[in-house]
């Protein structure tokens, strides 16, 4: 009785950062941005500088009308935002915060985020084959696409992480990890960073949704609530990556005078913050650009940063 | 970007830019919240001092695009005194001006002989309709208030041909009452 109460608290909590955390870093993605562009944002929902924007929003998204084009797959259409969302949740559970702070610690964490990661990226594929709508597919197929050329530098990076702690448990890794790190699983980090990215279809990589081209790929037809999903998808697996590289590479709840859990949130807050500032600097890439950045540069720095890892882990 | 700054250096020249322009405060203006600060003399609309028009037609004229609509009719004065000939004056029965159509070229202003147009920098009259737009001389005239005064002249210049006048009137000995009661101003 007592595990079951304890796992539903732990449930219950990870659905509470689940919910909220998204919200933050999309009102920090709107405060950023702006300001990085001259502007000032939202003012005016919630009195404070805009900090009820996001509420309002998802308020919005509640009231629309939920529409099902006339010739879509309505099942799988009705479907896919689930399936695109709830990936998110799962990997979440898995993801330590500090020493003990996790949902559920897994023996093999890193291989079990990643796999269910890849996941949603069905969702979405679903979403746009059931829309009837020729842009719809033409994003999806981006999408798969851009999955097929990032998965692989995504995965080859945790794996250089995972070789040098000699584990694929979260908190064996952040245990084996040392400041040192930082120099030598550098290159990996950054793979894995920008794999990340381009794997949520974050700008510079959201050729996908890309909407002066097609509209908004996937998700064109989607409105009111299911849309609201598929964008809280979005924000969730920001939230995810900047977790995944803060315990990866960054040493999660290690830092200077103690070890604290606050340690991972401001790691996993700085690389959100990151990720908002790449979005505002860089353009949209071009698909040919997309693929050669992937095959060209981040696999084979992945490859070799293997490596160096293994190198050093027989030389040791 | 020249070739010499070296491939790449432009990514960290963007993500500079971006950063140090978030440092910087943001340009917007919080505008129903915060009043503009308008420079003195702004151009927001024409106002009308209804006493000084003379229904002499030269504004709605002149307008490059139509949009000043006057109506008058004649009104006789009578002689005011016997054997006197009679006068007839203007009556503006109707003045207005559809912004709707003006393009603020300000022709009309510098076309009044009498002073009876002025700029006024008053500019929030949006209305949901643009028939609307179309502003009655008593609209016209409750902008008044807003025009600036005149900008002072030059420290050394001579006094307006105005002034002088009154001036003149005041400083010389009163001519005798006049006879009759005033009809006529």
């Amino acid at each position: 009785m007592a595990d079951v109460l304890e796992a539903a608290v732990r449930l219950i909590v990870i659905f509470a950062a689940f919910l909220t955390l998204p919200l933050l870093v999309g009102q920090l993605e709107h405060k950023v941005m702006a300001h990085m562009q001259a502007r000032v944002g939202p003012m005016y929902a919630g009195g404070f500088h805009g900090w009820a924007q996001l509420v309002a929003d998802g308020v919005k998204f509640a009231q629309k009308e939920d529409v099902v084009p006339d010739a879509a797959d309505r099942t799988i259409y009705r479907l896919a935002p689930a399936l695109a969302l709830i990936p998110y949740f799962v990997a979440l559970v898995a993801i330590p915060v500090g020493p003990g702070l996790v949902g559920q610690d897994l023996e093999a964490g890193v291989f079990f985020v990643l796999a269910v990661m890849g996941v949603g990226v069905i969702g979405t594929l679903m979403a746009g084959w059931a829309s009837a709508n020729k842009y719809s597919l033409l994003g999806a197929v981006r999408q798969v696409s851009q999955l097929m050329a990032y998965e692989l530098p995504f995965v080859l990076a945790a794996a250089s992480v995972a070789m040098a702690a000699g584990s694929l448990g979260f908190a064996e890794i952040v245990d084996a990890w040392e400041p040192w790190w930082l120099v030598w699983q550098l290159p990996a980090a950054i793979v894995f960073f920008v794999a990340g990215l381009a794997e949520l279809n974050r700008p510079p990589f959201d050729m996908p949704v890309a909407d002066a081209e097609i509209i908004f790929g996937p998700y064109t037809e989607y409105t009111g609530l299911r849309f609201a999903l598929f964008l809280l998808a979005e924000y969730v697996g920001i939230v995810l990556l900047c977790f995944l590289t803060a315990v990866l590479f960054l040493g999660g709840w290690h830092g200077p005078f103690s070890d604290s859990w606050v340690w991972t949130l401001a790691k996993a807050g700085a690389l959100s913050f990151v990720v908002v500032w790449l979005r505002v600097s860089y353009p949209r890439l071009r698909a040919d650009q997309l693929q050669k950045l992937a095959w060209q540069l981040l696999i084979p720095v992945a490859l070799l940063q293997l490596l160096l890892t293994g190198v050093v882990m027989v030389a040791w | 970007m020249s070739r010499s700054s070296g491939r790449g250096s432009g990514l960290f020249k963007g993500l500079g830019i971006t950063l140090s322009t978030m440092t910087r405060r943001s340009i917007t203006q919080q505008y129903p919240d915060v009043k503009p600060e308008l420079p003195p003399r702004s151009r927001g609309v024409i106002a009308l001092l209804e006493e000084n028009c003379t229904s002499c037609m030269l504004c709605a004229r002149e307008c490059p695009d139509w949009c000043i609509y006057i109506d008058s009719h004649k009104e006789v004065i009578p002689a005011p005194e016997e054997g006197g000939r009679e006068r007839s004056r203007n009556v503006l029965d109707r003045f207005a001006i559809d912004f709707s159509l003006c393009m603020y070229c300000g022709i009309c202003i510098d076309v009044c002989p009498f002073d009876a147009l002025f700029w006024s920098p008053e500019f929030e009259y949006a209305e949901f309709d643009i028939r609307n737009m179309t502003h009655e001389k008593d609209r016209l005239g409750q902008w008044m208030h807003t025009v600036p005064a005149p900008p002072a002249l030059d420290a050394h210049a001579a006094e307006s041909k105005e002034l002088q006048a009154v001036r003149k009137k005041a400083e010389s000995p009163p001519v005798a009452p006049p006879t009759t009661d005033g009809t006529s101003e």
